[in-house]
Protein backbone atom coordinates (compact mmCIF):
# COMPACT_ATOMS: atom_id res chain seq x y z
CA UNK A 1 0.00 0.00 0.00
CA UNK A 2 2.91 2.23 1.14
CA UNK A 3 4.23 1.78 -2.13
CA UNK A 4 1.29 2.52 -4.22
CA UNK A 5 1.13 5.41 -2.70
CA UNK A 6 4.77 6.29 -3.37
CA UNK A 7 4.24 5.33 -7.22
CA UNK A 8 1.47 7.72 -7.75
CA UNK A 9 3.35 10.33 -5.86
CA UNK A 10 5.94 9.71 -8.23
CA UNK A 11 3.84 10.63 -11.22
CA UNK A 12 3.61 13.39 -13.05
CA UNK A 13 -0.02 13.60 -13.06
CA UNK A 14 0.42 13.80 -9.16
CA UNK A 15 2.20 17.09 -9.59
CA UNK A 16 -0.11 18.68 -12.24
CA UNK A 17 -1.61 21.92 -11.47
CA UNK A 18 -4.33 23.38 -13.05
CA UNK A 19 -2.29 26.13 -14.44
CA UNK A 20 0.10 23.54 -15.77
CA UNK A 21 -3.52 22.39 -17.66
CA UNK A 22 -4.02 25.91 -18.82
CA UNK A 23 -0.17 25.70 -20.30
CA UNK A 24 -0.81 22.39 -22.11
CA UNK A 25 -4.23 24.15 -23.53
CA UNK A 26 -1.84 27.01 -24.79
CA UNK A 27 -0.02 24.84 -26.50
CA UNK A 28 -2.12 22.50 -28.29
CA UNK A 29 -4.02 25.81 -29.71
CA UNK A 30 -0.44 26.64 -30.91
CA UNK A 31 -0.49 23.69 -32.52
CA UNK A 32 -3.80 24.11 -34.17
CA UNK A 33 -3.07 27.36 -35.23
CA UNK A 34 0.22 26.40 -37.10
CA UNK A 35 -1.81 23.46 -38.83
CA UNK A 36 -5.61 24.52 -39.00
CA UNK A 37 -4.67 27.80 -39.89
CA UNK A 38 -1.13 27.78 -41.21
CA UNK A 39 0.05 30.60 -39.04
CA UNK A 40 3.88 31.18 -38.54
CA UNK A 41 4.48 27.15 -38.88
CA UNK A 42 7.42 27.03 -38.26
CA UNK A 43 7.93 28.77 -34.99
CA UNK A 44 4.20 27.83 -33.52
CA UNK A 45 4.38 24.37 -34.14
CA UNK A 46 7.75 23.73 -32.77
CA UNK A 47 7.04 26.35 -29.57
CA UNK A 48 3.38 24.74 -28.87
CA UNK A 49 4.86 21.03 -28.14
CA UNK A 50 7.64 22.90 -26.48
CA UNK A 51 5.52 24.38 -24.48
CA UNK A 52 3.16 21.28 -23.70
CA UNK A 53 6.24 19.43 -22.73
CA UNK A 54 7.83 22.48 -20.47
CA UNK A 55 4.58 22.08 -18.35
CA UNK A 56 4.46 17.96 -18.22
CA UNK A 57 5.79 18.43 -14.34
CA UNK A 58 8.91 16.04 -13.05
CA UNK A 59 9.66 15.27 -16.62
CA UNK A 60 13.30 17.76 -16.06
CA UNK A 61 13.37 18.56 -19.44
CA UNK A 62 14.44 22.19 -18.72
CA UNK A 63 16.78 21.00 -15.88
CA UNK A 64 19.51 23.51 -15.91
CA UNK A 65 23.33 21.40 -16.72
CA UNK A 66 24.56 20.74 -13.71
CA UNK A 67 24.57 17.38 -12.08
CA UNK A 68 25.73 14.80 -13.65
CA UNK A 69 23.21 12.69 -15.54
CA UNK A 70 20.44 15.61 -14.14
CA UNK A 71 20.52 17.57 -16.66
CA UNK A 72 17.32 17.99 -19.16
CA UNK A 73 17.83 18.30 -23.37
CA UNK A 74 15.48 21.46 -23.57
CA UNK A 75 17.33 23.09 -20.32
CA UNK A 76 20.80 22.57 -21.63
CA UNK A 77 20.09 24.19 -25.08
CA UNK A 78 18.14 26.77 -23.50
CA UNK A 79 21.31 27.42 -21.00
CA UNK A 80 24.20 27.25 -23.35
CA UNK A 81 22.77 29.08 -26.83
CA UNK A 82 20.56 31.49 -24.91
CA UNK A 83 21.15 32.40 -21.29
CA UNK A 84 24.73 32.32 -21.35
CA UNK A 85 25.72 32.36 -24.31
CA UNK A 86 22.95 34.22 -26.67
CA UNK A 87 24.42 31.73 -30.21
CA UNK A 88 20.99 31.27 -31.44
CA UNK A 89 19.57 34.47 -32.20
CA UNK A 90 22.74 35.53 -34.09
CA UNK A 91 22.99 32.25 -36.15
CA UNK A 92 19.29 32.51 -37.14
CA UNK A 93 20.78 36.04 -39.02
CA UNK A 94 23.81 34.58 -40.45
CA UNK A 95 20.62 32.36 -42.49
CA UNK A 96 18.69 35.48 -42.78
CA UNK A 97 21.05 37.54 -44.59
CA UNK A 98 21.43 34.46 -46.65
CA UNK A 99 17.30 35.10 -47.54
CA UNK A 100 17.47 38.50 -47.82
CA UNK A 101 17.36 40.25 -51.28
CA UNK A 102 19.35 43.51 -50.74
CA UNK A 103 18.55 44.92 -54.28
CA UNK A 104 15.22 47.03 -53.36
CA UNK A 105 16.73 48.90 -50.39
CA UNK A 106 19.67 49.37 -52.61
CA UNK A 107 17.87 50.61 -55.17
CA UNK A 108 16.00 53.15 -53.26
CA UNK A 109 17.66 54.10 -50.24
CA UNK A 110 14.93 56.69 -49.08
CA UNK A 111 13.58 53.48 -47.80
CA UNK A 112 16.35 52.97 -45.07
CA UNK A 113 14.62 55.73 -43.57
CA UNK A 114 10.93 54.18 -43.21
CA UNK A 115 12.78 51.25 -42.10
CA UNK A 116 14.08 53.74 -39.22
CA UNK A 117 11.29 55.86 -38.84
CA UNK A 118 8.60 52.40 -38.06
CA UNK A 119 11.11 51.21 -35.57
CA UNK A 120 9.09 54.32 -33.06
CA UNK A 121 7.20 51.62 -31.98
CA UNK A 122 9.96 50.07 -30.08
CA UNK A 123 10.20 53.39 -28.11
CA UNK A 124 6.97 53.94 -27.82
CA UNK A 125 6.82 50.08 -25.67
CA UNK A 126 9.57 51.24 -24.37
CA UNK A 127 8.13 54.09 -22.22
CA UNK A 128 4.97 52.36 -21.97
CA UNK A 129 6.60 50.04 -20.00
CA UNK A 130 8.41 52.00 -17.81
CA UNK A 131 4.99 53.47 -17.13
CA UNK A 132 3.33 50.66 -16.24
CA UNK A 133 6.30 49.87 -14.12
CA UNK A 134 8.49 47.49 -15.69
CA UNK A 135 12.35 47.82 -14.97
CA UNK A 136 14.50 49.76 -17.73
CA UNK A 137 16.00 45.77 -18.55
CA UNK A 138 12.52 44.57 -18.83
CA UNK A 139 11.42 47.80 -20.67
CA UNK A 140 13.76 47.60 -23.37
CA UNK A 141 13.36 43.87 -24.13
CA UNK A 142 9.51 44.83 -24.09
CA UNK A 143 9.99 47.60 -26.19
CA UNK A 144 12.43 45.73 -28.79
CA UNK A 145 8.68 43.23 -29.76
CA UNK A 146 8.31 46.37 -31.57
CA UNK A 147 10.73 45.51 -33.95
CA UNK A 148 8.92 42.74 -34.91
CA UNK A 149 11.40 40.43 -35.27
CA UNK A 150 11.64 37.41 -33.26
CA UNK A 151 15.44 36.80 -33.34
CA UNK A 152 16.20 40.05 -32.11
CA UNK A 153 13.66 40.43 -29.73
CA UNK A 154 15.08 36.50 -28.08
CA UNK A 155 18.95 38.21 -28.16
CA UNK A 156 18.13 41.28 -26.52
CA UNK A 157 15.50 40.05 -23.65
CA UNK A 158 17.79 36.38 -23.12
CA UNK A 159 20.52 39.36 -22.33
CA UNK A 160 18.74 42.10 -20.55
CA UNK A 161 15.67 40.26 -18.82
CA UNK A 162 15.78 36.32 -19.36
CA UNK A 163 12.85 36.00 -16.63
CA UNK A 164 10.27 37.52 -19.66
CA UNK A 165 12.26 36.41 -22.82
CA UNK A 166 9.50 33.53 -23.50
CA UNK A 167 6.84 35.93 -23.47
CA UNK A 168 8.31 38.70 -25.57
CA UNK A 169 9.19 36.11 -28.08
CA UNK A 170 6.00 34.60 -28.33
CA UNK A 171 4.47 38.44 -28.68
CA UNK A 172 6.98 39.13 -31.21
CA UNK A 173 5.82 35.64 -33.26
CA UNK A 174 1.97 35.75 -32.94
CA UNK A 175 2.04 39.48 -33.57
CA UNK A 176 3.83 39.09 -36.61
CA UNK A 177 1.48 36.25 -37.71
CA UNK A 178 -1.21 38.35 -36.98
CA UNK A 179 -0.10 41.54 -38.81
CA UNK A 180 -2.91 40.98 -41.89
CA UNK A 181 -5.43 42.06 -39.17
CA UNK A 182 -3.18 44.62 -37.05
CA UNK A 183 -1.92 46.78 -40.06
CA UNK A 184 -4.49 47.10 -42.63
CA UNK A 185 -6.83 49.21 -40.56
CA UNK A 186 -4.49 51.59 -39.38
CA UNK A 187 -2.78 51.93 -42.53
CA UNK A 188 -6.28 52.65 -44.42
CA UNK A 189 -7.14 55.12 -41.49
CA UNK A 190 -4.12 57.07 -42.16
CA UNK A 191 -4.19 56.99 -45.70
CA UNK A 192 -6.43 58.51 -48.27
CA UNK A 193 -7.34 56.59 -51.56
CA UNK A 194 -5.40 59.32 -53.65
CA UNK A 195 -2.14 58.25 -51.94
CA UNK A 196 -3.06 54.64 -51.58
CA UNK A 197 -3.37 54.72 -55.47
CA UNK A 198 0.16 56.19 -55.98
CA UNK A 199 1.53 54.09 -58.82
CA UNK A 200 5.64 54.06 -58.22
CA UNK A 201 7.93 53.79 -60.72
CA UNK A 202 9.59 49.84 -61.15
CA UNK A 203 12.81 49.75 -58.94
CA UNK A 204 16.38 50.44 -61.18
CA UNK A 205 17.98 47.16 -61.64
CA UNK A 206 21.00 47.11 -59.22
CA UNK A 207 24.35 45.58 -60.35
CA UNK A 208 26.19 42.48 -58.81
CA UNK A 209 29.04 44.94 -57.86
CA UNK A 210 26.31 46.80 -55.24
CA UNK A 211 25.06 43.90 -53.98
CA UNK A 212 28.55 42.30 -52.85
CA UNK A 213 29.46 45.76 -51.83
CA UNK A 214 26.55 46.45 -49.51
CA UNK A 215 26.69 44.15 -47.02
CA UNK A 216 30.52 44.14 -46.13
CA UNK A 217 30.41 48.33 -46.04
CA UNK A 218 27.12 48.27 -44.01
CA UNK A 219 28.43 45.73 -41.77
CA UNK A 220 31.50 47.89 -41.04
CA UNK A 221 29.25 51.11 -41.01
CA UNK A 222 27.01 49.58 -38.29
CA UNK A 223 28.78 48.12 -36.12
CA UNK A 224 31.35 51.23 -36.00
CA UNK A 225 28.41 53.11 -35.01
CA UNK A 226 26.43 50.53 -32.80
CA UNK A 227 29.61 47.87 -31.43
CA UNK A 228 27.06 45.77 -29.74
CA UNK A 229 24.88 45.40 -32.61
CA UNK A 230 27.73 43.28 -34.07
CA UNK A 231 26.52 39.77 -33.42
CA UNK A 232 23.55 40.34 -35.45
CA UNK A 233 24.44 42.83 -37.88
CA UNK A 234 27.56 41.35 -38.68
CA UNK A 235 26.04 37.77 -38.93
CA UNK A 236 23.45 38.92 -40.80
CA UNK A 237 26.18 40.19 -43.34
CA UNK A 238 28.21 37.49 -43.36
CA UNK A 239 24.73 35.48 -44.37
CA UNK A 240 24.03 37.88 -47.48
CA UNK A 241 27.88 38.51 -48.17
CA UNK A 242 27.49 34.41 -48.83
CA UNK A 243 24.72 34.60 -51.05
CA UNK A 244 25.58 37.37 -53.12
CA UNK A 245 29.28 36.70 -53.82
CA UNK A 246 27.83 33.72 -55.85
CA UNK A 247 31.55 31.66 -55.40
CA UNK A 248 29.67 29.29 -52.16
CA UNK A 249 26.90 28.52 -53.55
CA UNK A 250 26.57 25.34 -50.87
CA UNK A 251 27.48 27.38 -47.93
CA UNK A 252 24.77 29.92 -48.73
CA UNK A 253 22.33 26.81 -49.34
CA UNK A 254 23.13 25.17 -46.12
CA UNK A 255 22.47 29.06 -44.42
CA UNK A 256 18.83 29.24 -45.76
CA UNK A 257 17.67 25.60 -45.66
CA UNK A 258 19.67 23.25 -43.23
CA UNK A 259 21.25 25.47 -40.51
CA UNK A 260 18.05 27.85 -40.92
CA UNK A 261 16.00 24.53 -40.23
CA UNK A 262 18.06 22.54 -36.97
CA UNK A 263 18.48 25.92 -35.66
CA UNK A 264 14.80 26.95 -35.90
CA UNK A 265 14.20 23.52 -34.42
CA UNK A 266 16.30 24.43 -31.19
CA UNK A 267 15.71 27.70 -30.99
CA UNK A 268 12.01 27.42 -31.13
CA UNK A 269 11.65 24.10 -28.70
CA UNK A 270 13.40 25.71 -25.81
CA UNK A 271 11.26 29.10 -26.00
CA UNK A 272 8.63 26.83 -25.97
CA UNK A 273 9.89 25.07 -23.01
CA UNK A 274 10.53 27.65 -21.00
CA UNK A 275 6.49 28.81 -21.32
CA UNK A 276 6.24 26.80 -17.72
CA UNK A 277 3.18 27.92 -15.55
CA UNK A 278 5.74 29.68 -13.10
CA UNK A 279 7.19 31.86 -15.89
CA UNK A 280 4.02 32.74 -17.30
CA UNK A 281 1.49 33.13 -14.61
CA UNK A 282 2.01 36.25 -13.87
CA UNK A 283 0.23 40.14 -14.07
CA UNK A 284 3.14 40.83 -16.18
CA UNK A 285 2.17 38.66 -19.23
CA UNK A 286 -0.89 40.52 -19.73
CA UNK A 287 0.85 43.88 -19.55
CA UNK A 288 3.28 42.94 -22.15
CA UNK A 289 1.50 41.62 -24.75
CA UNK A 290 -0.51 44.57 -24.50
CA UNK A 291 2.79 46.80 -25.12
CA UNK A 292 3.72 44.45 -27.53
CA UNK A 293 0.80 44.93 -29.48
CA UNK A 294 1.06 48.87 -29.13
CA UNK A 295 4.26 48.67 -30.28
CA UNK A 296 3.41 46.96 -33.09
CA UNK A 297 0.53 49.61 -33.59
CA UNK A 298 2.83 52.37 -33.45
CA UNK A 299 5.43 50.96 -35.56
CA UNK A 300 3.21 50.43 -38.52
CA UNK A 301 1.57 54.06 -37.75
CA UNK A 302 5.06 55.23 -37.59
CA UNK A 303 6.13 54.13 -41.01
CA UNK A 304 2.87 55.65 -43.06
CA UNK A 305 3.34 58.52 -41.44
CA UNK A 306 6.95 59.21 -42.13
CA UNK A 307 6.48 58.33 -45.71
CA UNK A 308 4.03 60.84 -46.04
CA UNK A 309 6.35 63.27 -44.97
CA UNK A 310 8.81 62.29 -47.15
CA UNK A 311 6.20 63.15 -49.83
CA UNK A 312 6.15 66.73 -48.47
CA UNK A 313 9.69 67.03 -49.60
CA UNK A 314 9.99 64.37 -52.98
CA UNK A 315 8.71 65.29 -56.41
CA UNK A 316 8.17 61.59 -57.40
CA UNK A 317 6.00 60.77 -54.53
CA UNK A 318 6.03 57.62 -52.54
CA UNK A 319 3.14 55.47 -51.77
CA UNK A 320 2.75 55.59 -48.15
CA UNK A 321 1.70 51.91 -47.74
CA UNK A 322 5.07 50.69 -47.80
CA UNK A 323 5.66 52.64 -44.77
CA UNK A 324 4.28 50.06 -42.44
CA UNK A 325 6.38 47.29 -43.98
CA UNK A 326 9.22 49.32 -41.77
CA UNK A 327 7.99 47.22 -39.06
CA UNK A 328 10.08 44.05 -40.77
CA UNK A 329 7.88 40.80 -39.99
CA UNK A 330 9.65 40.16 -43.53
CA UNK A 331 7.99 39.46 -45.32
CA UNK A 332 4.45 39.78 -44.29
CA UNK A 333 4.22 43.17 -43.89
CA UNK A 334 5.45 44.22 -47.12
CA UNK A 335 2.69 41.55 -48.57
CA UNK A 336 -0.04 44.01 -46.71
CA UNK A 337 1.22 46.84 -48.45
CA UNK A 338 1.18 44.86 -51.88
CA UNK A 339 -2.40 43.75 -50.75
CA UNK A 340 -3.64 47.17 -49.76
CA UNK A 341 -1.92 48.84 -52.71
CA UNK A 342 -3.76 46.30 -55.24
CA UNK A 343 -7.02 46.69 -53.78
CA UNK A 344 -6.91 50.70 -54.32
CA UNK A 345 -5.24 50.19 -57.88
CA UNK A 346 -5.46 46.67 -59.32
CA UNK A 347 -2.09 48.08 -61.48
CA UNK A 348 -0.02 48.83 -58.11
CA UNK A 349 2.55 46.49 -57.39
CA UNK A 350 4.24 47.79 -54.19
CA UNK A 351 5.73 44.17 -53.13
CA UNK A 352 9.48 45.24 -53.97
CA UNK A 353 8.88 48.21 -53.44
CA UNK A 354 7.99 47.59 -49.67
CA UNK A 355 10.89 45.00 -49.50
CA UNK A 356 13.29 47.91 -49.65
CA UNK A 357 11.45 49.23 -45.98
CA UNK A 358 11.26 45.98 -45.03
CA UNK A 359 14.45 44.91 -44.92
CA UNK A 360 15.48 48.31 -43.49
CA UNK A 361 13.34 47.20 -40.41
CA UNK A 362 15.40 44.01 -39.73
CA UNK A 363 18.80 46.37 -39.82
CA UNK A 364 16.93 49.06 -38.01
CA UNK A 365 15.56 46.51 -34.93
CA UNK A 366 18.97 45.03 -34.74
CA UNK A 367 20.49 48.44 -34.25
CA UNK A 368 17.93 49.52 -32.09
CA UNK A 369 18.75 46.33 -29.74
CA UNK A 370 22.33 47.10 -30.16
CA UNK A 371 21.61 50.67 -28.53
CA UNK A 372 19.60 49.55 -25.96
CA UNK A 373 22.27 46.77 -25.10
CA UNK A 374 25.11 49.58 -24.73
CA UNK A 375 23.14 51.52 -22.94
CA UNK A 376 21.83 49.13 -20.18
CA UNK A 377 23.91 46.36 -20.05
CA UNK B 1 -7.34 47.95 -86.29
CA UNK B 2 -6.65 49.69 -82.91
CA UNK B 3 -3.54 50.25 -81.00
CA UNK B 4 -1.68 47.23 -79.32
CA UNK B 5 -0.93 48.08 -76.18
CA UNK B 6 1.91 45.71 -74.50
CA UNK B 7 1.04 44.18 -70.60
CA UNK B 8 4.72 43.80 -68.66
CA UNK B 9 5.55 42.03 -65.96
CA UNK B 10 5.28 44.63 -63.07
CA UNK B 11 7.58 41.98 -61.00
CA UNK B 12 10.00 38.99 -61.11
CA UNK B 13 7.67 36.29 -60.61
CA UNK B 14 6.26 32.65 -61.41
CA UNK B 15 3.13 32.10 -63.62
CA UNK B 16 0.82 30.53 -61.72
CA UNK B 17 -2.29 30.82 -63.95
CA UNK B 18 -3.11 32.22 -66.99
CA UNK B 19 -6.59 33.39 -66.95
CA UNK B 20 -7.18 34.71 -70.79
CA UNK B 21 -6.44 33.44 -74.71
CA UNK B 22 -5.78 34.55 -77.64
CA UNK B 23 -8.80 36.46 -79.02
CA UNK B 24 -10.44 36.62 -75.49
CA UNK B 25 -11.89 40.04 -75.28
CA UNK B 26 -11.06 41.80 -72.26
CA UNK B 27 -12.21 45.21 -69.94
CA UNK B 28 -10.03 47.52 -68.30
CA UNK B 29 -8.68 46.00 -65.11
CA UNK B 30 -9.66 42.18 -65.72
CA UNK B 31 -7.21 39.39 -64.61
CA UNK B 32 -5.39 38.24 -66.96
CA UNK B 33 -2.86 36.21 -65.54
CA UNK B 34 -1.53 35.56 -61.73
CA UNK B 35 2.15 35.30 -60.80
CA UNK B 36 4.05 34.47 -57.81
CA UNK B 37 6.66 36.23 -56.37
CA UNK B 38 7.42 35.94 -52.20
CA UNK B 39 4.85 33.27 -51.41
CA UNK B 40 2.15 35.83 -52.94
CA UNK B 41 -0.03 35.50 -55.69
CA UNK B 42 -1.04 38.72 -57.15
CA UNK B 43 -2.90 39.44 -60.31
CA UNK B 44 -1.68 41.18 -63.53
CA UNK B 45 -4.67 42.96 -64.72
CA UNK B 46 -5.21 44.34 -68.81
CA UNK B 47 -4.10 47.71 -68.86
CA UNK B 48 -6.91 49.07 -71.39
CA UNK B 49 -10.30 47.43 -72.89
CA UNK B 50 -9.59 45.66 -75.99
CA UNK B 51 -8.85 42.01 -77.53
CA UNK B 52 -6.00 39.90 -76.39
CA UNK B 53 -3.86 39.45 -79.70
CA UNK B 54 -1.24 37.13 -77.97
CA UNK B 55 0.02 35.93 -75.01
CA UNK B 56 3.67 35.13 -74.06
CA UNK B 57 3.37 33.33 -71.05
CA UNK B 58 2.36 29.76 -69.29
CA UNK B 59 2.18 28.81 -66.33
CA UNK B 60 5.36 27.16 -64.72
CA UNK B 61 7.59 29.88 -66.67
CA UNK B 62 9.35 32.59 -64.79
CA UNK B 63 9.13 35.99 -65.76
CA UNK B 64 11.81 38.80 -65.46
CA UNK B 65 10.06 42.71 -64.45
CA UNK B 66 8.91 44.54 -68.16
CA UNK B 67 8.69 40.67 -69.75
CA UNK B 68 5.70 42.02 -72.46
CA UNK B 69 3.37 38.95 -71.56
CA UNK B 70 0.80 39.95 -73.68
CA UNK B 71 -0.47 42.67 -76.22
CA UNK B 72 -3.98 43.88 -76.23
CA UNK B 73 -5.36 45.56 -79.20
CA UNK B 74 -7.01 48.35 -77.61
CA UNK B 75 -10.78 49.35 -79.15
Amino acid sequence: MELLVKVLRNTGLYHLTWQNGVMIAVGGLFIWLAIRKKMEPYELLPIGIGIILGNLPLARLMNPPGDIQQSGILGVIFHYTLYYHNLLPPLIFLCLGAMTDFGPLIANPKTLLLGAAAQMGIYAAFWGAILLGFDIREAASIGIIGGADGPTTIYTSAQLAPHILGITAVCAYTYMALVPFIQPPIMRALTTLKERQIVMRQLRPVSKTERIVFPVFAAIVIILLVPLSAPLIGMFMVGNLLRESGVVPRLADVAQNALMNAVTIFLMLAIGAWMSAENVFHIRTLKIMGLGFAAFAVGTAGGILFAKFLNLFLKEKINPLIGSAGVSAVPMAARISQHLGQQANPKNFLLMHAMGPNVAGVIGSAVAAGIFLSILR
Amino acid sequence: MGKETPVTAPIVGKVVKVLTKEGDRVKENDEIATIEAMKMEMPIVAPVSGVVKQINIQPGQVIQADTVIALIEQD
